[in-house]
C-alpha cells in the first residue's frame, strides 16, 4: 500500500490530501485515479504538475511498494 | 541555516543576527518579501509546503549557491501557514567577501524560491480564495540563471 500525497489546488480538485493505493506502478496510479475522478485525472496530467517518489522527483514512470510515498506537485509559487 | 516557521519573525533581528562576528565577511546582502495587502483583496495568505522535500530541495539550491557565488554563509527563512499582510513571509540573507557576489546570490535564491520551490500559496479575500501560479516574470527572473 503506497501513501499517496496531492498539494496546493490538486487537493481541492480532489477534495483529499492523502490516501493509500495499491498501484503497483505511478502510470497504474495515474490510471485509477483518473477512472475515479476524471477532473483530478486531467489535474494531475496538467503541464507544470511534477511527480515526486519517496521525496525525489521522477520523470516517467516507476514502481511502488508498501513504503512508497507518491505527491502530485503542482506549479510552485513561494515568496 | 534553512528554516520554514508557521510564526512570524523579524527580519531585522534575523539579519543583525546575521551579521554578528564575522571578520573576513566583507558583504553582507538581504532580501525581505513582505505579503501584500493587494488594496483589500488578500485578508491573509496561505503557505503550503511539502515538509522534509521543501526543505531539502531549497538546501540544494543553497548548496549550489554557495558554490556558485563562493559565499561565505547563507540564511533563508519562509513562513508557512497564514501569513497576514504587512507579515515578512521570506527573509533571504547572504554574506561573501565582496558585494557583487552577495548581491547575485541573493537574487538566485530569491529568484529560485518564487518559481521553483515546493510552495504553494493560496490568497484568500472578501471573494473567496484562489491560487497564485507564479507569473511568467517570475519564470524568466528564474531562467536568467540557467
Amino acid at each position: 500500500m503506497a501513501r499517496v500525497l496531492l498539494f496546493g489546488p490538486l487537493r481541492d480538485v480532489a477534495g483529499w490530501r492523502e490516501r493509500e493505493t495499491t498501484a503497483e506502478t505511478i502510470s497504474a496510479l495515474r490510471t485509477l485515479l483518473s477512472r475515479e475522478d476524471a477532473a483530478l485525472g486531467a489535474a494531475l496530467s496538467a503541464p507544470g504538475v511534477q511527480v515526486a517518489l519517496n521525496q525525489a522527483l521522477v520523470r516517467g514512470d516507476a514502481a511502488l511498494d508498501a513504503r512508497s510515498e507518491v505527491a502530485f506537485l503542482p506549479p510552485m509559487s513561494g515568496g | 541555516m534553512i528554516r520554514l516557521s508557521d510564526q512570524p519573525f523579524e527580519p531585522g533581528a534575523l539579519l543583525t543576527e546575521f551579521s554578528k562576528d564575522r571578520r573576513e565577511t566583507g558583504a553582507i546582502a538581504s532580501f525581505t518579501g513582505i505579503a501584500r495587502a493587494e488594496a483589500g483583496k488578500t485578508e491573509v495568505l496561505e503557505l503550503e509546503a511539502y515538509p522534509g522535500f521543501t526543505e531539502s530541495e531549497i538546501g540544494r539550491i543553497a548548496d549550489q549557491a554557495r558554490i556558485r557565488f563562493g559565499l561565505d554563509d547563507l540564511l533563508i527563512r519562509h513562513r508557512i501557514g497564514r501569513i497576514e499582510p504587512g507579515e515578512a513571509i521570506v527573509f533571504v540573507a547572504t554574506a561573501a567577501s565582496h558585494r557583487r557576489s552577495a548581491f547575485e546570490a541573493c537574487d538566485f535564491l530569491m529568484d529560485y524560491l518564487k518559481s521553483r520551490a515546493p510552495f504553494w500559496k493560496k490568497e484568500h479575500g472578501p471573494d473567496g480564495a484562489r491560487w497564485i501560479e507564479p507569473r511568467s516574470e517570475d519564470y524568466a527572473d528564474a531562467a536568467r540563471w540557467d
